[in-house]
């Protein structure tokens, strides 16, 4: 017999459940079909025991059935108990297959032939059926599984688990849970931030880290997946390592074929686009509404507020505000136009480029995460300097960027719809420049957690991000004097492309003519003579590589390689050719630059002969400090062991000039033809230190030091990430006598760091924290680090790599 | 090949060179110039009786080397007193090298080889000596780091030591299985304290009674084929090895301080001398 309902909800998840629970409550005929043969198949089949999290927190929650934080044996008990009193009528095993029809009368057809006729129907189908797969060599192999029913079910594996969204960071911790069950866990990371997990799971995850029970490997994806090992491609170069199992958990897209089959659109061609939907959640196809994971999504509780309100809606009830309403209504409350929060979405969305493809509902998420702000003609939104991290979109008005630090009356505008503040996100560098409203302006400041998930999530604000920053790195690179208009055809023409540690990027002898900016990461130049391969130079992110060939038209001068996993943007040769047309002034400086590279060229051609001895030399020093992580650094202190007398004096000012604790270790370390490389902080390019510091106490001053400021909370995850060892946990010893005291009456430990004894002997009532310690350049010591200072023979250095790893250095005399 | 953004806003670079070649060995040629002052006063002149300190070329000399010989010892206070400020303790150490020396020039001029056994003669042989034992400081700061260097291979002194305690407990399991005689010659390298011997051996590097070498020797001689003698034998080689590094890095670290011990106390009593010489020549003015 063939049903007639007046709605028909497909998916019993969350978002289907509650709208069948508010159907029924509102005695509304409706049908809940579900695929399987119990409610919420994604909730089931999570794994067993799992802690379900009930975010945003601040979110009210409206919804027939109960929700809160808990285990998902008891949210499903809760779940079933609420269907059954409320007299949901389900249907198992029916798996929709096709719906025909107009609204007022869809045909269902079931699988197994049923069919179920509808004046309206609600899909809650989630994307759980549909994960993103592995896109490496062997990604078909058997051992690649993408759920994880229960992690008890595995004993003695080695497990990786690709993926640091909640989902993997919960399926590691629960194969690692339990000691006894012997398995190897390691989780793969491809940048370095856990932006699209919640808090929780990565305080826990690293926690599991510290604890030695995981291993997380950030900047790391998978290479080739091989019978019993997998290979990585990590910041360093490629590596292989033992597993038995792949849990690949890298989200998942909408069932986009059996959506569209529905006469349903959706926003853009990208995987991960969702459906096109009206604020009723109505999709192209009227009468059918889309809710849930479907919508864009993915939380329990937005799902279920959702479930209530196209109920709401269908009962006509269209006036009906979301629940985040009053939410929004308060973060627009302080800013000037007056207007409703629905006219203030749809501003946004029309006006703001990166918010363009994101559904009505994304957008509510975003700014609810947001703040927006508005400021009068002339104020400052941020200042040269400040510490801060946040993007910021202008949703009215414009600003003015005052580019030259000495002259605030050099700007750069940036008009209405675009962003700035995004080299926050990528460097973790401080403001670059003072930014001014030019008119009355209106801002949406997203916290640096919000845009990357932002970035990761909507490939279109992603390339919109990537477009805006690469014109603004061209612009900065080839100097004023250009426009946006003259650098489009190049933007418009770029590529991001990433290069793995060791990757070649330009060869000797190649033909060609892209030209290469590095924009993170390092690269190193080398010239092939006498087969050998000789370092030229090194060139940190910001440099850019490939134009000689463009200007004179000869092969590539030498090789270029990445020194550790880098990304470079790829610009078109020939675009640039007319650019250079265009600008004289540009094709004068490029000549002029060239010009000093040759001289390099030619002092490398006159040495191969008579100094082969001594460039081979250099090469493989320059390539030993390459190896030790000066490919990522900014300013490094390496020690001269022709001249290091070991008097340790260098660690002794270190103390003395820090609250008595040494930020460094000297005679630890490498050393590689008397070039030694003490455990002290590299200051690198993109510090691993910063990338989970949770008080955000990490940062970097005006001079490129990465520092750590007093929020410190001595958490330990710093010294957990750094690769180099340069962290320490301590606290602060008591004060010592005077110099003057030590020296004529004996009192106090001497110069240099405390000895314990001593310390103990003299530590106060109250015990002192652990923080973590390290080098800030002497930061606001007038006369700079005083460990170089305070060598006596000359044996510390600090220096750029930039500035030390170039060939020429080899015609100075030391 | 390429372009580099532009320099960062870091005010400071140091250089790589030497205290020995500071900045184009500019207290050199002070010193130098320090120098070829005071020959040229001492002998474009000519002084009645006779050059000594007492005449106004001498008091001159006397005053610049007395300021010196003070400035020179504010060394020690330089290096550690870590103030904020430009200075550079590699520019200091130069100085004192170059301007020490030249104190060789300036003090014997300023005497007018007037010597005898009295205050004043105390205090330059005592200058005299601090100077020496300077000079063998520069040969020792400038000649001895790379040979340091070398002998470490990237290892820490403390890591020499754990090493060393490393071996000796698999000595102790390993040797087990020896028999008495053989046994007693391990038990002998284990219990030989590494650094017995004094200052003398220290700075020599030279260990007569070396029970590690001793219990090598003989085990070496006591036929082939014995799996647990042969282990023995190779540890003991390692021991030796390792135990030979540490005592290099002794005696390098040694020799890099050893001379301090005269110069800082000798400078002491050079300024307790140069005091009375002052006040005894003020007073019997």
């Amino acid at each position: 017999m063939e049903e007639r309902v007046r709605v028909a909800i497909v998916g019993s998840g969350p978002a289907g459940m509650s709208a069948a629970g508010h159907a029924a409550s509102l005695g509304m005929s409706h049908i809940l079909l579900e695929k399987t043969d119990h409610l919420s198949d994604t909730i089931y089949k999570y794994q067993k025991g799992k802690h379900v999290m009930a975010t945003p927190e601040a979110l009210k929650l409206r919804a027939d059935f109960g929700f809160e934080a808990g285990k998902r044996e008891q949210i499903l008990d809760g779940w079933n108990a609420g269907a059954a009193a409320l007299g949901v009528n389900v249907r198992y095993r029916s798996e929709v297959l096709k719906i025909e029809g107009e609204a007022g009368d869809f045909l269902l057809t079931l699988a197994g032939g049923a069919t179920v006729r509808a004046e309206t129907v609600v899909m809650a189908i989630g994307t759980q059926g549909n994960p993103n797969r592995l896109r490496c060599p062997g990604a078909d192999a058997p051992q690649i599984q993408y759920q994880l029913d229960d992690p008890g079910e595995y004993i003695d594996e080695h497990i990786t688990v690709i993926g640091t969204g909640d989902a993997g960071i919960e399926n590691a911790l629960g194969l690692a849970a339990d000691e006894v069950q012997g398995n190897v866990v390691t989780i793969l990371n491809r940048g370095t931030d856990f932006a699209k997990a919640k808090k929780a799971n990565v305080a826990l995850l690293m926690e599991a880290a510290a604890a030695g029970r995981i291993t997380v490997r950030t900047e790391t994806s998978p290479a080739d997946v091989r019978d019993g090992e997998l290979l990585l491609d990590t910041r360093d170069g490629q590596e292989t390592i033992r597993c038995d199992r792949i849990i690949a958990r890298m989200g998942s897209a909408a069932p986009r074929k059996f959506v569209e089959d529905c006469g349903i659109r959706f926003t853009s061609e990208e995987r991960e686009a969702y459906p096109v939907l009206s604020p009723l959640f109505e999709t192209t196809r009227p009468g059918i509404y889309v809710i849930g994971a479907l919508a864009g999504y993915p939380l329990i509780k937005h799902c279920m507020n959702q479930g209530y309100d196209v109920i709401e809606f269908i009962n006509g009830n269209t006036a009906l505000k979301p629940a985040d309403e009053d939410d929004l209504a308060r973060l627009f409350a302080g800013v000037p136009g007056g207007r409703t929060v629905d006219e203030w979405l749809a501003l946004l969305r029309e006006r703001i480029a990166i918010f363009h493809e994101l559904s009505a509902l994304q957008l509510r998420e975003l700014v609810f995460l947001s703040r927006v702000r508005g400021f009068r003609a002339g104020e400052v939104v941020f200042e040269r300097n400040d510490p801060g991290s946040s993007l910021f979109a202008i949703a009215e008005g414009s600003v003015l960027v005052e580019v030259s630090p000495t002259d605030s009356a050099i700007t750069v505008g940036i008009e209405q719809g675009s962003i700035f503040g995004e080299v926050g996100l990528i460097s973790g560098r401080r403001r670059g420049a003072t930014v001014r409203a030019a008119e009355d302006l209106v801002v949406v400041e997203l916290s640096r957690t919000a845009a990357l998930k932002l970035i990761a999530s909507v490939p279109a604000a992603a390339r919109a991000v990537a477009r805006i920053s690469i014109e603004r790195q061209l612009l900065q690179i080839f100097g004023s004097g250009l426009t946006r208009d003259d650098v489009a055809e190049l933007v418009e023409g770029a590529t991001v492309e990433e290069k793995r540690a060791g990757a070649v990027v330009l060869k000797e002898g190649d033909e060609g003519n892209d030209i290469f900016i590095i924009r993170r990461g390092s690269m190193i130049v080398e010239k092939e003579i006498a087969g050998k391969p000789v370092f030229l130079s090194y060139l940190p992110a910001g440099s850019y590589v490939g134009e000689m060939a463009v200007i004179d038209g000869s092969r590539r001068t030498a090789t270029v390689r990445a020194a550790i996993r880098s990304e470079v943007i790829r610009l078109p040769g020939e675009a640039f050719v007319r650019l250079l047309a265009r600008k004289p002034d540009l094709l004068k400086k490029a000549r002029t630059e060239m010009e000093r590279r040759r001289e390099v060229n030619d002092f490398i051609e006159s040495r191969k002969e008579n100094f082969s001895g001594s460039v081979d030399m250099y090469s493989q020093t320059a390539q030993f400090l390459v190896d030790r992580g000066i490919g990522e650094a900014t300013d490094v202190l390496l020690i001269d062991e022709t001249l290091c007398v070991g008097c340790d004096n260098c660690e002794k000012a270190c103390a003395d000039s820090h609250d008595g604790l040494s930020r460094l270790d000297r005679e630890a370390g490498t050393t590689y033809a008397h070039i030694h490389v003490p455990t002290s902080c590299r200051h690198c390019e993109h510090p691993h230190c910063m990338a989970d510091c949770p008080p955000n106490a990490i940062q970097r001053g005006v001079d490129g030091e990465v520092f750590i400021n007093e929020t410190c909370i001595g958490c330990g995850n710093c010294q957990r990430n750094c690769p180099y060892g340069v962290i320490r946990m301590d606290s602060v010893p008591p004060r010592k006598p005077s110099l003057l005291s030590w020296m004529f009456l004996g009192k106090g430990p001497g110069p240099g760091e405390p000895a314990k004894a001593w310390r103990k002997k003299n530590a106060g009532q109250v015990e002192q924290p652990k923080k973590a310690i390290k080098c800030d350049m002497c930061k606001g010591i007038d006369g700079g680090p005083s460990c170089v200072r305070a060598c006596p023979t000359g044996a510390a250095i600090r220096v750029s790599p930039e500035a030390f790893l170039t060939v020429a250095r080899l015609a100075e005399d030391r | 090949m390429a372009g580099t953004p532009a320099s960062r806003n870091r005010e400071y670079a140091t250089a790589h060179e030497s205290f020995l070649r500071h900045r184009g060995f500019r207290w050199a040629k002070v010193a130098l110039g320090l120098c070829g002052f005071s020959l040229a006063v001492y002998f474009l002149t000519d002084p009645r009786p006779r050059p000594s300190g007492s005449t106004w070329i001498g008091y001159t000399l006397g005053t610049i080397g007395a300021l010196l010989i003070v400035w020179l010892a504010l060394l020690g206070v330089r290096k550690r007193a870590i103030t904020p400020g430009r200075w550079s303790l590699k520019a200091w150490t130069s100085a004192h090298v170059y301007l020490g020396l030249s104190l060789i020039v300036v003090a014997t001029l300023h005497t007018g080889f007037q010597l005898g056994w009295n205050v004043h003669t105390l205090a330059y042989v005592l200058m005299m000596l601090v100077i020496a034992s300077g000079m063998f400081g520069i040969w020792a700061y400038a000649s001895l780091p790379r040979a340091l260097s070398d002998n470490r291979e990237q290892m820490t002194q403390g890591q020499m030591i754990e090493a060393l305690h490393a071996l000796d407990r698999q000595l102790n399991d390993a040797a087990q299985p020896l028999d008495r005689a053989r046994s007693d010659l391990v038990i002998a390298a284990l219990a030989q304290d590494y650094f017995a011997g004094g200052i003398g051996r220290r700075l020599s590097g030279h260990y007569p009674a070396y029970a590690t070498q001793a219990a090598v020797n003989a085990l070496s001689l006591a036929g082939e084929g014995d799996a647990a003698l042969d282990r023995v034998e190779k540890l003991l080689v390692r021991r030796k090895a390792m135990l030979d590094r540490l005592r290099r890095q002794m005696r390098i670290k040694a020799m890099l301080e050893v001379w301090l011990y005269v110069h800082v106390p000798a400078t002491m009593a050079l300024l307790a001398a140069l005091t009375a010489h002052i006040i005894s020549v003020f007073y019997y003015w």
